[in-house]
């Protein structure tokens, strides 16, 4: 079986297709930025973007990837290693404590954006309602989210 | 089989108890004066013997003559500035903000500095160690001596450069200037000549006046974030090595079970299991409980051929906990007098004596540490050696239980400080080390331990769920002139898991305080929980007060500064010491002041205040709530039907004194998580027992705030200057709950009594 992540396919070869994607990312891959939390798709610490959506991938097995390119937060940030707008805001404002759980939180925000440059409060709180911080850094978090959203309407604004 | 032992359990909880009470009896001593020798004299006590006097650690030898390196902090060469953090970095910030205490002394540009977490050495750096929020207080003196010692040598090889005076010679970002001229040495070109001079002593070293400081108190992001941000190998679970294998541990649901037989032939027939095997266990509750280990090519395939063991347990000498049983046996306590610790004055006198009076059955659940992170450890085991990478509190007792469960001496076990991924006080236990020791001992390749959430959970030493049976009265004046806190507890093993004295609050703040204690039998582990015993005090006596307040129909901030009184020392710590009435009358007025505490509010708005004084932080809390009208009825986790009313929490106001700020960032973060930590925990966490076995093992049925109830949180910081820091991981935690509990009081009239307050209905918008 083959799959393709951050932009370079690897091939799993005989492997259980009910593997949840995250663990092959994780012993399989060596891809360990994104984390198990619970296995019940209840934390949002596994997640990644699936085309684009988030996913969370502690459920999701192996077999159902096929060709949808999977991102991991190790393929967030540029190839030639610049930061994304959402990664330099949560080192900006100092969003992480323990840090855990920020890999599933940045993908989640990266989902967010990518498709609605500028949500409106509510639309954060439904995309990041199911990722959990057990450290509470949730308004960190929104106000990271802000500042890129602000950033894009400034653009869009044409200022 | 053996009868279970809590040894190590305690031990640990006493190591940290002790830690606090130094603490607490620290700022005893330094109310209203801190000069440097009394903070000498102090740090040999904050150390608990660990902490030898004032002794710089021991520099490490300087093997090549460019590199200086004065002691097990800094080392400065040709790669420039790096400074060694010390201690665990569980969240709490100290990665960042113990190195800044280094590089304020030094006067080193912060871009400068490359920060690295020191190996575990306790000749150079004694007692490494996250809890009890005791990493601030117990380093600031000695990093800031560490710093101005290597300063004043990088100014001494300056001056002897260039023939001058050294005192005509100042520092600035990383360089050495003379003063009225402009020539200048980076700190790394004369680092080769600054690592030849000896070591000055202490006495000879001048550290900065406060107000001279340039990095300490500013905002400084996490020296983890780029790396964070990246999802770069940081934690624990991210460790890989050369031919590691995958390990699950498989342990009987009741604490204490022990295997008598197994499908364990089949399950090494499972796809990718290398080996199976079961442990005996070695009757410690602390370190190894019996099981069946699986060793596999991923963690996918361990956790499956976990799944699919089928064990017949011996539980003859498990746990039997049940949360109903204790329930009603404690409501039948409630009822009856239980051993006196504290008798002052004359409590029934003044119950007699008085028209107002006020009574509540106080309880609260089980609640478990739920880091994100699930316990983990990987091992190396080499025959005559071990390698450690382990995500711990406390590495050296870390070392010492892998030590044990592999037959070594502790010189010949290495142990790697992994970040934590969250710690709230179970990574002080070492009992996932053990078991990765344990199994790597029968491994021919490292492994990596993964405990399940479910794993985690039902094995974790939980914050014991407790009952407080509360009477007080007040005078005509509406003054507390009466108050009994009948406490119910659980103890594991046969000890309390928490304890109350007559310094807990109000303890010589009212007259006639009589406080007594009884507690119930129970298996399943309980300990140090984010804050211990205040976790939970604090919404027992803060909201009773309230209570009383009501009951003399007076305004519970007036009747709150007036049990405070004229400032002086009293009891108010875990075990009753180290509080000051004036800072905590500051606090209290600052979060008043600040939240607007009674003006005009909206219909179904209400504003509750609560103080505490924890892990010598004085904290004020004020909560504005809304309630909603009442709607359905739902069955609790009790059996009772409870009526559903929505609480929105639209503002909390903290205001905080625990001396100067390190990091404001880091303060900030600690306060707003802290909150929000408090306020997930009171809304619905809880796990009950049945049959000793922990009912709620994953965040389906253990659900945690999220993101959208998210309060917004203001935070002041009050520094009078006359006292030396302390930690912030924990003090925030503990007022929050009274503060909600009493603005639902004064929202709607109900009067909350149980954590979590989902067990009387309430839920969060
Ligand atoms: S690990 Fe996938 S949602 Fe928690
Ligand atoms: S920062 Fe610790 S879980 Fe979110």
């Amino acid at each position: 079986m083959k799959i393709n992540v951050n932009g370079t396919s690897h091939d799993l070869g005989e492997i259980d297709p009910k593997t949840p994607l995250l663990w092959v990312l994780r012993d399989h891959l060596s891809l360990v930025g994104t984390k198990y939390g619970c296995g019940i798709s209840q934390c949002g610490a596994c997640t990644v973007l699936l085309g684009g959506e988030a996913m969370k991938s502690c459920l999701y097995p192996v077999s159902a990837v096929g060709d949808t390119q999977v991102t991991t937060i190790e393929g967030i940030a540029a190839k030639d290693g610049t930061l994304t707008p959402v990664q330099q805001a949560w080192i900006d404002l100092d969003v992480a404590q323990c840090g855990y759980c920020q890999a599933g939180q940045i993908v989640s925000a990266e989902a967010l954006l990518r498709k609605n440059p500028t949500p409106s409060d509510s639309e954060i709180d439904a995309a990041m309602d199911p990722n959990l911080c057990r450290c509470g850094t949730y308004i960190r978090i929104r106000n990271g989210i802000k500042r890129v959203a602000d950033a894009n309407k400034n653009v869009l604004n044409g200022g | 089989m053996k009868s279970l032992s809590y040894n190590t359990v305690d031990e640990i909880t006493d190591f940290v108890t002790e830690k606090i009470q130094n603490l607490d009896a620290a700022q005893n001593s330094l109310i209203f004066k801190l000069d440097r020798r009394q903070f000498l004299q102090l740090t040999g006590v904050v150390g608990g013997g660990l902490m030898l006097g004032f002794a710089l650690p021991r520099a490490r030898a300087n093997t090549n003559g460019s590199t200086f390196h004065p002691n097990g902090y800094i080392k400065i060469d040709e790669t420039g500035v790096t400074l060694y953090a010390p201690n665990p970095e569980i969240g709490q910030g100290v990665k960042t903000s113990l190195p800044m205490m280094v590089a304020e002394e030094l006067d080193v540009s912060w871009d400068d500095v490359h920060v690295v977490q020191s190996a575990i050495d306790r000749n150079a750096y004694g007692g490494q160690f996250a809890g009890g929020s005791t990493s601030t207080p117990e380093n600031y003196m000695r990093l800031r001596q560490a710093g101005a010692t290597a300063r004043a040598m990088l100014v001494q090889a300056a001056a002897e450069e260039w023939n001058v005076a050294a005192s005509t010679l100042s520092t600035k970002s990383s360089q050495v200037l003379q003063t009225g001229t402009n020539r200048k040495i980076s700190y790394q070109e004369i680092a080769s000549a600054a690592a030849a001079l000896p070591v000055p002593s202490p006495e000879n070293v001048k550290l900065k006046d406060p107000k001279q400081f340039r990095l300490l108190g500013t905002r400084v992001t996490g020296v983890d974030n780029d790396a964070l941000v990246r999802g770069e190998p940081l934690f624990g679970i991210d460790v890989t090595l050369p031919d590691m294998k995958y390990a699950a541990y498989h342990k009987c649901p009741a604490l204490g079970g022990s295997v008598i037989s197994s499908n364990i032939e089949e399950i090494k027939q499972m796809p990718g299991v290398v080996d199976a095997f079961v442990l005996e266990g070695n009757g410690n509750v602390g370190e190894l409980l019996p099981g069946i280990a699986i060793i596999a090519n991923s963690t996918w395939e361990a956790l499956q051929a976990k799944r699919a063991l089928n064990v017949e347990w011996d539980e003859s000498q498990a746990a039997k906990d049940s949360w109903t049983d204790a329930q009603k046996e404690a409501e039948r306590l409630a009822k009856e007098p239980a051993t006196q610790v504290a008798d002052n004055g004359d409590f029934d006198a003044a119950m007699n004596a008085s028209t107002a009076k006020a009574t509540g059955f106080y309880q609260y659940h089980f609640v478990t540490h739920a880091p994100l992170e699930p316990q983990n450890c990987t091992a190396h085991y080499k025959g005559d050696s071990l390698e450690l990478w382990a995500p711990t509190q406390t590495p050296g007792s870390a070392i010492g239980t892998a030590a044990k469960m592999t037959g070594l001496q502790t010189s010949q076990v290495t142990l790697h400080q992994m970040r934590c991924g969250g710690g709230f006080g179970r990574r002080l236990y070492n009992d996932f080390v053990s078991e990765a020791a344990a199994i790597a001992r029968r491994s021919k390749t490292p492994i990596k331990l993964q405990w399940t959430r479910e794993d985690d959970t039902a094995f974790d030493l939980f914050r014991a769920g407790g009952f407080h049976q509360m009477d007080g009265c007040v005078d005509d004046n509406g003054k507390v002139t009466g108050w009994r806190n009948r406490f119910i507890t659980f103890a594991p093993g046969g000890r309390p898991a928490s304890s109350v004295s007559g310094g807990v609050f109000p303890g010589g703040m009212v007259d006639n305080l009589r406080v007594e204690q009884v507690a119930l039998d129970w298996t399943n582990r309980c300990a140090a929980w984010r804050a211990p015993g205040s976790n939970v005090f604090a919404f027992v006596v803060q909201c009773f007060l309230d209570e009383l307040a009501h009951a003399g129909q007076r305004d519970p901030l007036e009747v709150l500064l007036e049990v405070l009184g004229e400032p002086r020392s009293v009891g108010g710590g875990w075990r009753g010491q180290g509080m000051h009435t004036g800072r905590a009358a500051n606090v209290v007025k600052l979060a008043a002041e600040k939240a607007g505490w009674g003006k005009e509010l909206p219909k179904n708005h209400g504003m509750g205040v609560a103080f505490y004084y924890s892990h010598a932080g004085h904290i004020a809390e004020v909560a504005e709530v809304s309630v909603g009208g009442k709607e359905d009825t739902v069955t609790n986790r009790s059996g009772d039907s409870v009526v559903r009313r929505k609480l929105t929490v639209h503002k909390v106001t903290v205001a905080a004194d625990v001396g100067p700020i390190i990091n404001l960032s880091g303060a900030e973060n600690q306060a707003e998580g802290s909150v929000i930590d408090a306020l997930s925990t009171m809304m619905d966490l809880s796990v009950t027992f049945e049959n000793g076995r922990a009912q709620q093992t994953n965040f389906d049925k253990y659900r945690m705030l999220r993101a959208s109830s998210a309060p917004a949180v203001a935070s002041h910081f009050i520094d009078t200057g006359e006292h030396s820091p302390t930690g912030l991981g924990e003090p925030v935690f503990p007022p929050l709950a009274p503060a909600v509990g009493n603005a639902i009081f004064a929202a709607c009239g109900h009067r909350v009594r149980t954590l979590p307050i989902s067990e009387e209905g309430f839920y969060l918008a």
